[in-house]
């Protein structure tokens, strides 16, 4: 990892520090739940695969996911993650959002329905 | 099946020898040139379907994880060597609709093509990083050849392309390498080094097998290497599209294969931005851009070349648009359905099938009138694949 981006991480976990302490995190409604669910697996599936076991992004399952911050992994859903293939998100989704989602590939994601 | 068909008319004494091959009926002999496979990549199933009446023969299940999946055929156009994300390898046979043969042959893999010859099936893996050759017959491994760039380091393969000589091509995206694999003698084969760009994420070949192109994620442009000359090194073109702008987010990696080279022009979708590249396939220099209505995915030409047809990542993937090749700009936009992964044209062009993933269908389009011929449900398709690519170099 080079230092502009260790320093990019670091400003991003910041921001997202702010936020999160700011705004508490609301579960999303049942119906956008479901389409999260769907964007995880079919969209982010397009690198991550749909079963999130890896593809041209790295694998997404508890295992690996375990020790990283929660913060960090928000983060890198909504602003991605310079210098790699990973695009930002935030277009698509809010703050609490990415922390469902982050919380969810923690525990085992939701299938498909 | 076949056997069962038959035990009447064993019982009439019709075939009395046990020995000779079972007469088969008129109406159970049929070609291969028509057929193809739909993926259905949440079920781990494959339809069969025929494309001279628009319809689907049956489903073939247990093939495993097929998102991201890739179909090749057999030279007889009996077989498909499925490939899926968890390095499934399935022959299915697509006259009786069974699989054939199925191995795992790696833990993460994109896909895979077929020998001049016919003989080998080589996949391209991303775990473990390299490609692998198969008797095409038998799925035995003749060769393991990994994509090793520095000690213990391997790359994840993209853009495997069959060209002559028994030879393959591919790019490794972790390595900013092409490397041609020659498979002559199949149980040593013999590898050749080029360096190319930063980031190769996929490649195709011209349809001739002269060209290799690889498209680069970590820089604007792409690499060339003519496998004319391979000595000559690999060049880049079309350096720096993007220049002097911010680099914008890639929701999904674009697709090279099933590229589009029309009118002596390639056409090729940018990184990030949303424009059809169209480069002069002499000097390989820009000659137009055209303006789309979002990141270009898949950019194909219809077998003739006078359209191009392109669809496009999340979030514009209802939309497909259409380019004249000849006037250089879009004359149709319609939206087939909701994340439309993917298209095939018939092998002379006269309909494209198009895969609406979030509408579970497959839309058959008439490519001169736009109407549409024809619906076909399926569960979540993905990729179409006709057998006619069994004959085409670098599919």
């Amino acid at each position: 990892m080079d230092r502009s981006l260790l320093i990019h991480v670091a400003v991003l976990l910041g921001l997202t520090a702010l936020a999160v302490t700011a705004a508490p995190a609301a579960e999303p409604a049942a119906d956008r739940q479901a389409a999260l669910v769907h964007m995880v697996r079919q969209d982010c599936g397009s690198c991550h695969g749909m079963r999130l076991a890896g593809g041209l992004g790295p694998d997404l399952l508890p295992a690996r996911l375990a020790d990283l911050p929660d913060e960090l992994l928000v983060a890198t859903i909504l602003h991605g993650r310079p210098g790699t293939a990973m695009p930002g998100w935030q277009r698509f989704m809010d703050e609490a959002e990415a922390g469902w989602i982050v919380a969810r590939l923690k525990t085992g994601f939701p299938e498909l329905p | 099946m076949r056997t069962r068909l038959f035990v009447p008319l064993l019982a009439l004494g019709l075939a009395a020898c046990a020995s000779a091959p079972p007469p088969v009926t008129s109406a159970e002999l049929r070609g291969t040139g028509d057929l193809g496979v739909v993926i259905e990549r949440a079920a781990g199933r494959v339809q069969v379907v025929e494309h001279s009446h628009d319809s689907r023969l049956g489903t073939v299940e247990g093939l495993g994880d097929l998102s991201h999946a890739h179909v090749a055929f057999s030279r007889d156009g009996r077989y498909a060597y499925v490939f899926g994300r968890d390095g499934g390898l399935t022959k299915v046979d697509l006259l009786t609709r069974r699989i054939d043969r199925r191995i795992v042959q790696a833990g993460n893999s994109i896909g895979g093509s077929v020998s001049q010859d016919g003989r080998l099936v080589v996949a391209q893996n991303y775990e473990p990083g390299g490609i692998k050759a198969f008797d095409a017959d038998t799925l035995e491994l003749l060769a393991d050849v990994p994509a090793e760039y520095a000690p213990g380091k391997f790359s994840r393969v993209v853009g495997l392309a069959d060209v002559s000589g028994q030879r393959f091509v591919y790019a490794l995206f972790d390595a900013d390498e092409i490397r041609i694999t020659d498979f002559s003698d199949p149980r040593r084969p013999v590898t050749t080094r080029f360096p190319a760009g930063r980031q190769p994420y996929d490649g195709l070949v011209t349809p001739d097998g002269r060209y290799f192109i690889a498209g680069l994620f970590g820089e604007d442009g792409l690499s060339l290497l003519d496998l004319w000359q391979p000595q000559a090194g690999a060049r880049k073109i079309l350096a720096g599209y993007g220049k002097g702008e911010e680099k914008l987010p890639v929701f999904k990696m674009p697709h090279l294969r099933g590229w589009a080279l029309a009118g002596g022009q390639a056409w090729l979708p940018a990184i990030g931005r949303h424009e059809v590249l169209v480069a002069d396939a002499r000097s390989w220099t820009e000659s137009a851009r055209i303006p789309v209505k979002g990141q270009p995915v898949f950019v194909m030409a219809r077998p003739d070349g006078r359209q191009v047809w392109v669809n496009f990542a999340f979030p514009d993937n209802e939309w497909v648009q259409v380019i004249d090749t000849l006037e250089k700009r879009v004359v149709h936009t319609f939206s087939p359905g909701k994340a439309v992964l993917h298209m095939e044209f018939t092998p002379r062009g006269e309909a494209v099938w198009l895969s609406s993933r979030d509408s579970n269908r497959i839309s058959v389009v008439d490519t001169a009138s736009f109407a549409l011929r024809r619906e076909l449900p399926a569960d979540a398709p993905s990729g179409i694949f006709f057998t006619a690519r069994g004959q085409r170099i670098g599919f």
